[in-house]
């Protein structure tokens, strides 16, 4: 796809511009979310680009009521906890992720194996952007 | 194909030493040290010279974020007056110090020294909470933190997953929180000495004494139940499935085996350590177990030439009530997904078949994140040598016992072996 490393910041290069991109090993095709460079697999270095669809399941998560002051600035408190989560894509890998649209003060209304979808979560703006990756129920 | 390890040569414990643990205004890291220093000192039956320790390995995780100050090897082999002698930090997160035992175990077994000084400290009280927890969460792996993960949120993740796969609910984490706070009024050195029914009928007591509405808790599951006593950190980690923040230091003397006569007839033997790395939750293959402590347990039962069952008494890392669940399982002490019905028959009671966290455990005895690794072996120390006082497990011929510590999202994970003979 394009000649930028299979890299952390090229990851979040392409969370600014809503693409969810991993690296695919060329030798034994094994996936990896956020792109590896080495593959864990095979040990193999060559390495391609794979845009993810942004569909999948959710696998893990937590409503999180103390959170860093990161979170405290936008918003979240002990009486409005933020959900984390571990997201299976259908792509077969698995990513941290933001969980969206949920209720983080009622989390048995939060199921395992819910259906998600990719939700960008913009940050700051030109060259302060930052972007998130979120998932909300599809 | 990998050789079967083996340490070139055999390494002992003459002594151990723990500071008190819990949130001290007017200690800090050298003050601790300091105490539990002493306490090893006059620990060793016969006596050291403390001009005899040739090496210092220093556990340490964050003071440079908790208190400003980092490079804490030397200031701590300045304070018990081993300068210029060599003096080595050790950095594995929560399980730092267990580093520092690995390593002065290496450097004896190679026949580099005779004698070191293996210890841990950490300062964690001088900050607010919300400041403490984003200085744990510097062991998170990157896109966790990203993801807003803390680490209650770590083990609140890992619960939901395992509650869905196996079948626990809320209520059996409890039972660990309960049985924690059962063991920790017997350990002098705990930060809450206090059981939970102890805590529910102080707090009605409070209630009638001010004339304010009484509350109507019948037991220790029904105060644990009420959000106002016991509110989320990070579902379904509450309040009371957390471990506190805590300030304290431990310490460990180890000898080659063959002078350990000179300072005691009672030594223990390090017969297994190992030590493994993880990757964190999204790269896990399962998130209901850690591979890194189930490779640390591998490597230590090789060493040693014992199995699960021949483990008598264990401290495991329980920064969460759910951590307390699921190592049990990954150490071979009880089946994948049966850790919680272990927990609830009472097996890992003190007075259980395999009694774990005797000293309270980091819930109850308190978690100076880099002390922690030597002062679970501290506690190993005083089970097999007989000296846990009121807290001694009811285990006729007590001889071996284990330490499972844990960094990060199982990002370093050791498991070690002691053995009295």
């Amino acid at each position: 796809m394009e000649a930028r490393p299979f890299s952390d910041i090229t990851y979040r290069q392409f969370l600014n511009e809503e693409k969810l991109m991993g690296s695919k090993c060329r030798k034994c095709g094994a996936l990896f979310l956020p792109p590896r460079p080495i593959c864990i697999k095979c040990h193999g270095t060559q390495m391609e680009w794979a845009e993810m669809k942004g569909k999948g399941k959710l696998v893990a998560f937590t409503c999180i009521a103390v959170g860093p002051p990161s979170m405290i600035e936008e918003g979240y408190d002990r009486k409005h906890p933020y959900v984390s989560g571990v997201v299976e894509l259908e792509e077969g890998t698995a990513i941290d992720a933001r969980i969206e649209e949920v209720d983080g003060n009622n989390p048995e209304s939060i199921e395992i194996g819910m259906p998600l979808a990719v939700k960008f979560l913009h940050r700051g703006e030109g060259e302060n952007l930052r972007t998130y990756l979120g998932f909300r129920p599809s | 194909m990998q050789r079967k390890r083996k340490l070139g040569r055999g390494v002992a414990v003459v002594g151990a030493g723990m500071s008190q643990f819990g949130m001290f205004k007017d200690k800090n890291s050298k003050d601790l040290f300091a105490e539990a220093f002493n306490e090893m000192l006059s620990s060793v039956d016969k006596g050291v010279d403390p001009e005899d320790i040739e090496a210092l390995y220093l556990g340490n995780f964050t003071n440079d974020f908790f208190i400003h100050q980092a490079h804490w090897g030397p200031i701590i082999s300045d304070l018990i007056g081993h300068t210029p002698k060599p003096a080595t930090r050790t950095e594995g997160a929560c399980a730092s110090s267990a580093l520092a035992l690995r390593e002065g175990v290496f450097a004896i077994a190679s026949g580099f020294y005779d004698m070191v000084l293996v210890g841990g400290v950490e300062e964690m009280s001088k900050l607010p909470v919300e400041k403490v927890t984003e200085g744990l969460a510097l062991a998170t792996v990157p896109y966790e933190m990203e993801a807003g993960f803390t680490f209650p949120g770590v083990f609140g993740a890992i619960a939901t997953a395992y509650f869905e796969r196996y079948g626990a609910t809320r209520e059996h984490l409890m039972n660990v929180t309960i049985k924690s706070h059962n063991n920790a009024p017997l350990n002098p050195k705990a930060q809450f000495k206090v059981s939970i029914r102890d805590i529910m009928n102080s707090r009605i007591k409070r209630a009638k004494d001010k004339g304010e509405a009484v509350p109507a808790w019948r037991d220790e599951k029904e105060f644990l139940r009420d959000p106002v006593v016991n509110p989320v950190v990070a579902w379904p980690m509450h309040l009371y499935d957390c471990c506190p923040i805590s300030d304290g230091a431990s310490c460990m003397l180890l000898v080659a085996e063959e002078i350990a006569e000179n300072f005691t007839d009672d030594p223990l033997h390090v017969i297994g350590i190992g030590q493994g790395s993880g990757r964190g939750l999204h790269a896990a293959d399962d998130i209901t177990y850690f591979e890194a402590t189930r490779y640390a347990a591998k490597e230590a039962y090789e060493l040693s030439g014992l199995k699960p069952e021949d483990i008598q008494i264990a401290e495991v890392h329980d920064c969460f009530s759910m951590a307390e669940i699921i190592h049990p399982e990954d150490l071979g002490f009880f089946k994948p997904g049966e850790g919680y019905k272990a927990v609830e028959e009472g097996l890992t009671a003190l007075d259980g078949s395999k009694p774990i966290n005797t000293s309270g455990g980091l819930k109850c005895k308190g978690h100076p994140v880099g002390a922690t690794g030597i002062a679970q072996l501290y506690e190993i120390w005083r089970q097999l040598r007989g000296e846990a006082g009121e807290r001694q497990v009811p285990i006729k011929d007590l001889r071996v016992g284990a330490a499972h510590n844990l960094g990060g999202t199982g990002g370093t994970c050791t498991f070690t072996i002691l053995e009295r003979r």
